[in-house]
C-alpha cells in the first residue's frame, strides 16, 4: 500500500518535473536564506548557501548516477535540468539587464575588452603550464587543456579543431568545470579583497573569468545587482576563446614547445 | 499584458543569439560570440525607447521583471545540474589547470580595474 502511494507520488513528480523543480528549488532557497540569517547574520548571502548546497547535491548525485547533469539525472528532479539549463539561464540573465543604463557598459569599454583578452591568454597559458607540469608535452594537448582552463566549451572546441585525443578533451572539460565551480564558490569570499563591489569591477571580473555559469552564480552569491555587468563581458569570452584557441594560441604554444 | 514584456525579452534574446551566431560564422567558428550580451543591449535600448513612447506600462514591465526576479532560483538550479562529479574525478591535472586559472584571474581584477581607470580618467561608479 505505502509502496503504491510512493510510486504514485513519484509518477506525478516525474510527469510534472518542471513544477517539481520550482518547488524543490524554492525549498532550497528558503532554507538557505533562513540559514543565512540564523547562523551568519546575513554575512554569507542566502544565495551563496543555496548555490553551495546545489553543487554538493550535484556532486553527490553524480557519484551515484554517474550521469553528467548533477541532480537532473534523477528522474523526479529532471526538471531542475530544464530550469537551470542554458535556455532559461540566458533568458533570466538578459532580464537582469532591464533597467540598467547603457552608459554603465560603454564607460568601462576599454577595460572590458582588455579583461577579455587578458583573461583568455592567462587562462590558456596557465592551463597549458599546469598540463606541462603533469607530463603533457605536445602543443595540441597543451592548447586543448589550456582552452579548458578558459571554459569547458573552449577546451573541447579547440581540441576537436586541433585533433586532440578524447582523453585530453575530457581532461579539458574537467578543467573548465573545476574553474566554473571554484568561481561559483569562491567569488563571495574573494569579492571584498579584489574590490568587486561596483559595475565597473564586475564587468572586468566577467571578462577575466569568462565562465558564464561561474560568473552568473558567483555574482549572484555576492551581489545580485552586479550580475548584468559581469554576464555582459563573460558572454563574449567563450566565442573569442574558440576563435583564438586553435589559431593564435596554438601557434604560440607550438613555437614555445617546439 | 505581462506577456508583452516577456515577448519583448524573448525577442531580444533570440535576436541577440542570431547576431552572435552570425558573428561567429563571420570569423569562421561554430560558436556564439556575445549573443547574450548583445541581447542585453537590445533589451536596454528597446525598453528605453518604448518607455519614452509610452509603450511600456507597469503590467508589461512585470513580464520582464518576473524573469529577473527568478534569476537566483534559476542559477541555483543551474548549479544543481552541474557535472560536479566529473570535475572532481578529472584528476590532478584538470584540477590544477582550472584552479590556477581561476585564482590568478581573481587576482587580476584589481589590476585591470586600475589600468583602465588611469587611461580613461574616470572614477569608479558607485
Amino acid at each position: 500500500m505505502t509502496n503504491g502511494i510512493f510510486a504514485l507520488i513519484e509518477s506525478i513528480l516525474v510527469k510534472y518535473s518542471l513544477v517539481t523543480a520550482f518547488a524543490v528549488v524554492a525549498l532550497v532557497v528558503w532554507f538557505s536564506y533562513w540559514a543565512s540569517a540564523r547562523f551568519t547574520k546575513g554575512h554569507l548571502h542566502g544565495s551563496a548557501i543555496a548555490i553551495f548546497i546545489a553543487l554538493l547535491a550535484a556532486g553527490f548525485c553524480g557519484m551515484l548516477t554517474k550521469g553528467k547533469q548533477g541532480v537532473a539525472d534523477i528522474a523526479w528532479l529532471s526538471g531542475v535540468g530544464l530550469l537551470g539549463g542554458a535556455m532559461l539561464r540566458d533568458f533570466a540573465i538578459v532580464a537582469t539587464a532591464f533597467g540598467v543604463k547603457l552608459e554603465q557598459f560603454t564607460r568601462t569599454g576599454f577595460s572590458g575588452v582588455l579583461s577579455l583578452f587578458l583573461g583568455l591568454f592567462v587562462s590558456f597559458f596557465l592551463g597549458a603550464a599546469a598540463a606541462w607540469a603533469f607530463g603533457y608535452r605536445d602543443a595540441v594537448s597543451l592548447t586543448t587543456i589550456g582552452g579548458g582552463a578558459g571554459t569547458f566549451i573552449i577546451g573541447p572546441v579547440t581540441g576537436t579543431a586541433l585533433g586532440a585525443s578524447s582523453e585530453v578533451i575530457a581532461l579539458s572539460v574537467a578543467a573548465g568545470l573545476v574553474k566554473a565551480i571554484l568561481v561559483m564558490c569562491l567569488t563571495p569570499f574573494v569579492a571584498p579583497l579584489i574590490g568587486l563591489d561596483n559595475p565597473r569591477s564586475a564587468l572586468i571580473f566577467g571578462g577575466l573569468m569568462g565562465t558564464t555559469s561561474g560568473v552568473a552564480a558567483g555574482l549572484a552569491a555576492t551581489d545580485e545587482k552586479l550580475v548584468p555587468y559581469g554576464a555582459m563581458t563573460a558572454t563574449f569570452y567563450t566565442g573569442l576563446g574558440c576563435l583564438i584557441g586553435p589559431s593564435v594560441v596554438f601557434v604560440i604554444i607550438r613555437a614555445l614547445v617546439g | 499584458m505581462a506577456i508583452y514584456g516577456t515577448g519583448l525579452l524573448a525577442g531580444c534574446l533570440l535576436a541577440g543569439l542570431f547576431i552572435g551566431e552570425l558573428l561567429g560564422r563571420l570569423v569562421g567558428i561554430e560558436a556564439n560570440i556575445g549573443g547574450v550580451g548583445i541581447a542585453m543591449i537590445l533589451l536596454i535600448v528597446s525598453a528605453e525607447r518604448m518607455r519614452k513612447a509610452g509603450l511600456l506600462p507597469e503590467l508589461t514591465q512585470s513580464g520582464i521583471i518576473f524573469w529577473s526576479a527568478v534569476y537566483i532560483p534559476v542559477i541555483v538550479a543551474m548549479a544543481a545540474s552541474q557535472n560536479v562529479w566529473t570535475a572532481l574525478s578529472g584528476g590532478p591535472a584538470a584540477i590544477a589547470a582550472g584552479a590556477v586559472a581561476a585564482l590568478v584571474c581573481f587576482a587580476l581584477v584589481p589590476l585591470v580595474d586600475k589600468i583602465g581607470r588611469d587611461k580613461n580618467g574616470d572614477a569608479p561608479t558607485p
